[in-house]
């Protein structure tokens, strides 16, 4: 395999007969935050991982359905009591309000040019402020503001981001193209700095909709186990901050992103390919592109009989059943738009701290391919993190995180 | 039980969109699922949803889902026996 | 010098009508099919029953991708997983949404339907063309406030830069109650000489959105 260094700099020559191109360019993680039911900050979260706790948990809200079901919410009154501090919470909605404190809290823990040229903001969402669709009497917010390019020009003029924001709406895959864009970018000169924020809510618009596909669990979400029933839906944001400028990151040995890409699988709008087809394409191409072996695997694993089932063919036919794996969904059950981001960070940070984190609901072995789950939170020594996904639409993402 | 079965077919043709097909079209012995009609999951569950809005009937079991979905016939004999009155 | 790549095809369906690569090739006649998007199945003989399951979001994007690749054999030329896909639009799914939200709104008729809620992500347009299509490779969907012809150039490059496609279907689907359109791209790495091809770049992709038809 032909592999050649090419420059965009606009004073190399033209590659004709590339296969694969790979840039010198390192894209470094340079800050963080999650918001989650777990906590405001990542070592919130994280702390609550190392103690195995789940933020999934029965509610009892007339509001967003019309029985009790579970799932994992951010607590109300404490975003509305944070985000006061930067705004006045009755003038943005409760997503709005989730994104700016988690890119706030992320911009608080390192030096960037904010408003600079070669800053990007990046929105990874599903649906946004889909909870103002229902136009409840009293909302003080219209209905246009569901719109998703409103919402990032409104976030623009917060932040006051020069460049305009991009928004990626690819299902629940989407927070993981974001970094995959967002660190492209980087690496092909076009930006210096991009702040990656995925955010979603859990609402009626949602609940009922994973209700119809009888895909949600009673009691929090089992991934790989096989006695798992479903998923557990999840609320929160995420936020990584990506630099090609090695001088900005603070730490010694910062997580560096490395290759990613997607694949489709041509199949079926809501099912996941029998096969794992376009699992598998996007991991082979993202390890192709990749200098170091995989040392751990972060799990879309949603816990729907169907969903754990294919990535463990996915990653039978990568060859990577015997790489430990696991998923971040029963502490979080699945965020959606967040996820990627989320669950990026939350591997990231595996990476950073030699650690790995039992897979929450996980007991027995349920899928008929064998993959090596996590089972138990323990310390050992990583120098890389895969990030796979899938989602609606037969889409699928693989993105690599190194040392 | 043909007029039930007949309006079976009026009601699968609208839920799942079957617009270039006429209820003559659809056999209610032929499977729905696989073969037959070829339905997928989607599918499924919107029958599932026409059974509960429709005649008030929910099913229990994915297996009981399986039998009575099997075809138009089984749709139909499984609301007959299931008519409360 | 950077690697430049072809337009080597595109469509336009606006107003009622559809434009294939420059030329008019279909205008709705209002005395025949009830619906606009129906009159061009029928008219391009698509024998693809799955159309009628789609919202209209889907419907536009999947006949502007067998308009732009009818005749084409792609997958002659080209591995499935070498084919890309990268589109946007303004409203995302908002149209199916609505539609969604009034089956939810009342819980006394609560009967939330499943085929309605898969098609509230934008995103599935991708998915119906990649089945139809089998195209497996990279794929997005993003949102802008309106065609953003600077930052669709550089997406669709970039990801033919980095080499695992060779061939992009790219463009805007855009579906808003009674406002639709759809402008759609083929962009390939090389093609052979025809009328038509050009130069992919952003003021040609801008130059053929704005063609009046």
């Amino acid at each position: 395999m032909k592999i050649l260094v090419v420059s965009y700099n606009n004073t190399q020559p033209t590659t004709h007969n590339t296969q694969l191109t790979t840039s010198l360019q390192d894209v470094y993680l340079i800050s963080d935050n999650i918001i989650s039911s777990l906590g405001f900050t990542t070592e919130e979260n994280m702390a609550s991982f190392r103690e195995g706790h789940t933020g999934i948990k029965e509610y009892d809200d007339l509001d967003l359905a019309p029985a009790p079901f579970w799932a994992s919410r951010v607590d109300n009154e404490e975003l509305s009591g944070r985000f006061t501090v930067f705004g006045n919470p009755a003038e943005y909605t409760r997503f709005e309000q989730l994104v700016i404190c988690s890119v706030k809290d992320a911009l608080s823990r390192c030096t960037i040019d904010i408003t600079g040229k070669g800053t990007l903001f990046i929105l990874s969402t599903t649906k946004g402020n889909i909870d103002l669709l229902k136009g409840n009497k009293g909302d003080p917010f219209e209905k246009s503001r569901t719109y998703l390019w409103y919402t990032a020009h409104l976030l623009q003029r917060f932040f006051n981001f020069h460049t305009q924001p991009l928004i990626v709406s690819n299902a629940c895959i989407s927070g993981v193209l974001a970094i995959i864009e967002g660190a492209r970018l980087i690496r092909a000169n076009r930006v210096d700095t991009v702040i990656v924020t995925g955010a979603d809510l859990v609402t009626e618009f949602v609940l009922s909709g994973f209700n119809s596909f009888q895909s949600l669990s009673k009691g929090p979400c089992r991934p790989f186990d096989k006695n798992r029933q479903g998923l557990s839906l999840g609320e929160g944001a995420g936020t990584v901050i990506l630099t090609g400028d090695a001088s900005l990151a603070l730490s010694n040995c910062p997580v560096k992103a490395g290759y990613g890409c997607s694949g489709n699988d041509a199949n079926h709008i809501s099912g996941p390919s029998r096969t794992g087809e376009g699992l598998y394409l996007a991991i082979k191409h993202t390890l192709e592109r990749s200098t170091v072996p995989v040392d751990y695997i972060s799990a879309h694993g949603t816990a729907t009989p169907y969903n754990d089932e294919m990535e463990s063919v996915a990653l039978n036919r990568a060859g990577l059943q015997e790489v430990p794996v696991n998923s971040f969904k029963g502490y979080w059950g699945h965020t959606l738009g967040a996820a990627g981001v989320i669950e990026s960070v939350a591997g990231a940070y595996s990476l950073a701290n030699n650690i790995l984190f039992h897979t929450l609901g996980y007991v027995e072995p349920g899928v008929t391919h064998p993959v090596a789950i996590i089972d138990g939170t323990f310390a050992k020594n990583l120098g890389s993190c895969l990030k796979i996904a899938s989602g609606f639409g037969g889409c699928n993402a693989a993105l690599m995180f190194h040392k | 039980m043909e007029q039930l079965i007949d309006k079976l077919k009026h009601e699968i043709i609208g839920v799942l969109n079957l617009s270039e097909m006429t209820p003559a079209d659809i056999d209610e012995n032929a499977p729905l699922f696989i073969e037959g009609l070829g339905l997928d999951s989607i599918d499924a569950l919107e029958l599932i949803v026409l059974l509960e809005k429709n005649y008030g009937l929910k099913l229990g079991t994915a297996e009981e889902g399986k039998r009575v979905l099997h075809s138009v016939r089984s749709m139909a004999e499984f609301i007959t026996s299931n008519k409360k009155g | 010098m950077e690697e430049l790549y072809i337009i080597s095809d595109h469509c336009i369906i606006r107003n009622n009508s559809v434009v294939s690569g420059g030329k008019k090739v279909f205008e709705y006649d209002r005395g025949g099919e009830p619906s606009f998007f129906t009159a061009l199945y029928r008219h391009f003989d698509l024998n693809y029953p799955k159309f009628f399951k789609m919202d209209n979001l889907c419907k536009l994007g999947l006949l502007a991708s067998e308009v732009l690749l009818r005749e084409k054999n792609i997958l002659r030329r080209y591995p499935g997983d070498q084919v890309g896909l990268i589109l946007s639009n303004a409203a995302s799914s908002i149209d199916t949404d609505r539609n969604y939200q009034i089956s939810i709104n009342d819980r006394t008729g609560y009967f939330p339907s499943p085929s309605v809620f898969v098609y509230t992500l934008a995103n599935i347009v991708i998915g119906e063309i990649s089945i139809r299509q089998k195209f497996l490779g990279e794929s997005t969907f993003f949102i802008e406030e309106k065609f953003n012809p600077e930052r669709l150039y550089t997406q669709v490059k970039l990801i033919l830069d980095e080499g695992i496609i060779s061939c992009c279907i790219c463009g805007w689907v855009e579906l808003d109650g009674d406002h639709y359109e759809a402008v759609l791209y083929l962009v390939e790495k090389s093609a052979p000489l025809a009328d038509g091809i050009a130069i992919f770049e952003p003021e040609k992709l801008h130059e053929i959105f704005l063609q009046r038809i």
